[in-house]
């Protein structure tokens, strides 16, 4: 059976034929994209007239996030800004430290049990002024239960009296750099870092594994594709075990689910040789929904938490170096097993010195095992270079940016953790394009939110929160933002044979909007209504999802 | 350190990769006698575990016969070390194997926050050959120059594989390097076990005899340690071992400043790779003192113990005089 569909626009990005009007699909791929009358040719059809209002355009493509973020709103929301849950529900954003603590307090009131844990994510006090946020505030809230909430950046926790005592934390003597104490010696109830946070976060009410999905979280995460277009998005970092793996088939080969789901295999724990054993079985379990047979390495850390590799001057404040994530010798032996393997590796590097080692480490791989179509991509790669950028291209590599951090964060990079210069060139899209680099851009959700047309606005306006623009001259424009959230990203994954695009043979998948985004002003392209998506060929209205 | 409560003592091996780390552990696994250890690992990648002593696997733990466990923690020790202390049998004692480009001085003062635990000492491992070349690489040279900060006890490993006449220059270099650590020699970190954690030095003697018997109380614990007062005696090496370790066993007949007398045997000018015993407090309190190459740590010592101090260094490294002054009525006084 044969439907073709109208709309108002479609955008196909296919240069041939960049706007249509109508779209063939069957059996869930596209049979064409043109006039009504051209696509009349393929046979008996009907017409589908339902989006005859809207715009198509090939759906999204996330190229960097979690789906944890579904199980991440089952805890309390205390961002500063307005945030959509993946029942549409939009939560408004908490602009003082007393709302946070208000919002808290209702949830409290409709907690039976004066003991249950209260979790909460988002918060961020660079919006307060930088007000260091204590455990005495969160005891407004509960002193006989213990909370968390964790910062939108993932790298700070703050939580109450309660959760302290009940980690063991509530105690003199104690000295570690993550653990600022007060007056009274006593811990304020600020944790930075993931070896000081977990053990209070489980009293918190966070789980032992805060970066894998679960069976509620990967369906909520599925509606938050569908409310913003997406319709196949990464889970960039997880383990994979037997257990997720059956889990995340299941789950994902219901008749009802929304999205193509990729899910790459991150390198901690276990040795290079295990890396790529576990990958290649990965794969043979690889279905349509649920996208196996790739991996992630980590390089370094991040650079707001000055936990990335900088190279020389180092971070602007005079902070240490940062930390490396892999020893160059395994990222080595991963490159040159996975590139024999053919297996494509994505590796998450935020400062400059850390992409450096990549672009050593693969060039030196690829002299063992030659390879011209690896696409092995840089994700974040926030502060890559243009001399960078142009040992990337003869390398053969992909980017993936993170557009989204400099809305969040771009002030504090401006103003403590890289400075004026390299701040404005964060992220730098322009470049990487003039390059020719195969580029995606990103949110990272949970820690900014799904959404590619708000990360598209970010790349293509480069407003950081206080409404400076931020690197006039990595400005990217519409027609490239659209690309790098569709095609571009498809790219990155080795799927434009596949997805990314509105052509003839190509999976059925589109964003439906309520506006245009290529006539839309730039600065409204975030604020376009998306109606929700057509993943092969099935239909998910976000009202109804 | 001062501590009410001691937690299970806890040795966290640090180093770079291919330093030996993994060497040392399967060394300190088959020469664990009888311990219960737990060694955490952040993969079980080349972990020579003998499949025969495997009594069960789940998920990230291997059992082993005779009460040893390997745990896999990949990058959450934090949890593991939970799930460890929850368990209905606790070991002995815990070796954590820190990831190549891990800082263990981070890995200590997070294992601060556990109360369960007690970090005894930081042992980073340092190839020979390499670890110089490998401070000044672009990439690493940093880390590995925290690494080597952050060390108690240095093993220097591969020593067989660097010629006589460089083995001064690169051991002053490395005591500069890390603030002076205890330097132990080895040959495939071939190192007596009893060095790093002896398990005798840690658990007996609970109660120290007035007058030292001819044979160890319990077959057990390493003779070689309980000696006789006032002697120095060699350890036997293992094979490959290139020196020789020596105990001195002091029986203190003063009332002392326990915390003075365990910092001055941890300073660098005693180069003692280990040292416990108890000593009578000056309040008159008897106090357990553990030194670990430049780590020492004061809590109170078990019921029934009776004053008396181990020390053990490398032969050539004893300092007999300097560490028997510590002890004597003058001393007594004067710390």
């Amino acid at each position: 059976m044969t439907t073709i569909y109208s709309a108002r626009k479609i955008i196909t990005m296919n240069p041939a034929r960049p706007y249509v009007t109508h779209v063939a699909v069957h059996d869930g791929r596209i049979l064409g994209a043109g006039s009504l009358k051209e696509l009349e040719g393929f046979g008996t059809y009907s017409l589908d007239e339902r989006f005859a209002n809207k715009i198509l355009m090939p759906g999204m493509v996330e190229g960097h996030s979690h789906a944890v973020e579904g199980k991440w709103w089952r805890y309390v929301y205390c961002g500063y800004h307005d945030r959509m849950d993946p029942h549409g529900k939009v939560w408004s954003g908490l602009t003082s430290i007393d709302e946070v603590i208000a919002r808290l307090q209702e949830k409290d009131a409709t907690l039976d049990n004066s003991t249950e844990a209260l979790t909460g994510w988002a918060i961020d006090p660079i919006y307060y002024d930088n007000r260091k946020i204590n455990r005495f505030d969160l005891d407004r809230v509960s002193t006989t239960r213990a909370i968390g909430v964790m910062h939108a950046s993932g790298h700070i926790m703050n939580v109450n009296t309660k959760a302290l005592e009940l980690a063991d934390y509530l105690r003199q003597g104690i000295e570690h750099d993550g653990v600022p104490l007060g007056d009274d010696g006593l811990p304020t109830g600020e944790l930075k870092g993931p070896d000081v946070m977990f053990p209070v976060g489980q009293q918190a009410g966070f789980d032992d594994n805060m970066l894998e999905f679960d069976e509620p979280g990967l369906i909520d995460f599925a509606r938050l594709c569908v409310r913003t277009g997406v319709t196949t998005a990464t889970d960039l970092a997880a383990e994979l075990n037997d257990d997720t793996v059956d889990m995340g088939n299941r789950i994902t080969g219901a008749d009802d689910f929304p999205v193509r789901i990729m899910s790459l295999r991150f390198h901690h724990g276990v040795t290079p040789e295990e890396l790529i054993t576990h990958t290649k079985a990965l794969a043979k379990k690889s279905t349509d929904r649920f996208r196996l047979g790739k991996i992630k390495v980590i390089a370094d850390g991040s650079i707001q938490g000055f936990s990335a590799r900088l190279n020389w001057p180092g971070y602007y404040n005079g902070a240490p170096n940062g930390l490396w994530y892999i020893a160059p010798q395994q990222m080595l032996s991963i490159y040159e097993m996975a590139l024999e393997a053919g297996i494509q590796v994505h590796t998450h590097t935020n400062g400059d010195e850390a992409t450096d080692l990549v672009l050593d480490t693969l060039e030196a791989a690829l002299k063992k095992h030659p390879c011209s179509h690896h696409r092995f991509t840089i994700q974040h790669g926030q502060m890559i270079n243009a001399a960078q950028y142009r040992r990337m291209a003869k390398l053969n590599m992909c980017v993936n940016h993170f557009a989204n951090h400099h809305f969040y964060w771009g002030d504090e990079h401006y103003r403590l953790t890289v400075g004026p210069e390299r701040a404005e060139r964060m992220n730098a899209c322009r470049t990487a394009l003039d390059n020719n680099i195969p580029m995606a851009i990103h949110s990272d959700a949970p820690v900014t939110p799904l959404s590619p047309l708000f990360t598209a606005w970010c790349a293509v306006n480069r407003l950081t929160h206080s409404g400076r623009t931020q690197g006039e001259h990595e400005k990217i424009s519409i027609e490239e933002a659209l690309y790098a959230i569709t095609l571009g990203a498809a790219y990155t994954l080795n799927m434009d044979n596949e997805i990314g695009s509105i052509e003839c043979g190509k999976q059925a998948d589109f964003a439906v909007l309520e506006e245009d985004p290529t006539t839309v002003s730039a600065m409204a392209l975030k604020d376009i209504k998306v109606w929700g998506t057509v993943q092969a060929g099935r239909v998910f209205a976000a009202s109804n999802i | 350190m001062d501590a009410k409560q001691a937690g299970i003592a806890v040795t966290i091996i640090g180093g770079y990769l291919g330093s030996g780390k993994t060497t040392l552990l399967n060394h300190l696994l088959q020469h664990a006698d009888g311990a219960r250890l737990a060694i955490m690992v952040n993969d079980f990648g080349d972990l020579a575990i003998d499949a025969a002593l495997i009594e069960s696997q789940q998920g990230d733990v291997i059992n082993l016969s005779g009460g040893c466990v390997c745990c896999s923690y990949g990058d959450d020790l934090s949890l593991s070390l939970q799930k460890l202390v929850s368990q209905e049998i606790k070991p002995d004692h815990v070796i954590i194997e820190a990831s190549g480009v891990a800082l263990p001085g981070a890995i200590g003062r997070s294992l601060s926050l556990q109360r369960a635990y007690r970090l005894e000492g930081i042992v980073v491992v340092a190839d020979a050959s390499t670890v110089q070349a490998n401070a000044s690489e672009k990439y690493i040279g940093d880390t590995v120059s925290r690494q080597l900060y952050d060390a108690d006890l240095l093993v220097l490993n591969k020593l067989d594989l660097l010629p006589t006449a460089e083995v001064e220059s690169l051991k002053q270099w490395l005591a500069e390097q890390s603030r002076y650590a205890s330097i132990i020699e080895a040959v495939h970190c071939s190192v007596p076990s009893s060095l790093l954690f002896n398990m005798s030095l840690v658990n007996v003697p609970d109660s120290w005899p007035d007058s030292w018997p001819d044979k160890r109380p319990d077959k057990r614990h390493d003779t070689r340690l309980a000696m006789p007062a006032d002697s120095l005696v060699g350890i036997e090496p293992n094979n490959h071992d290139v020196s020789v370790y020596v105990s001195l066993s002091i029986k203190p007949s003063f009332a002392m400043n326990a915390h003075a007398l365990a910092e001055q045997l941890a300073h660098k000018r005693l180069a003692l790779i280990r040292a416990k015993g108890f000593v009578r407090d000056t309040n008159n309190q008897l106090k357990t003192i553990q030194v670990v190459g430049r780590r020492w740590s004061v809590t109170d010592a078990p019921e029934g113990a009776q004053p008396g101090m181990v020390c053990i260094a490398q032969k050539n490294d004893m300092t007999e005089h300097a560490i028997k002054a510590l002890f004597s009525a003058d001393a007594a006084i004067s710390i």
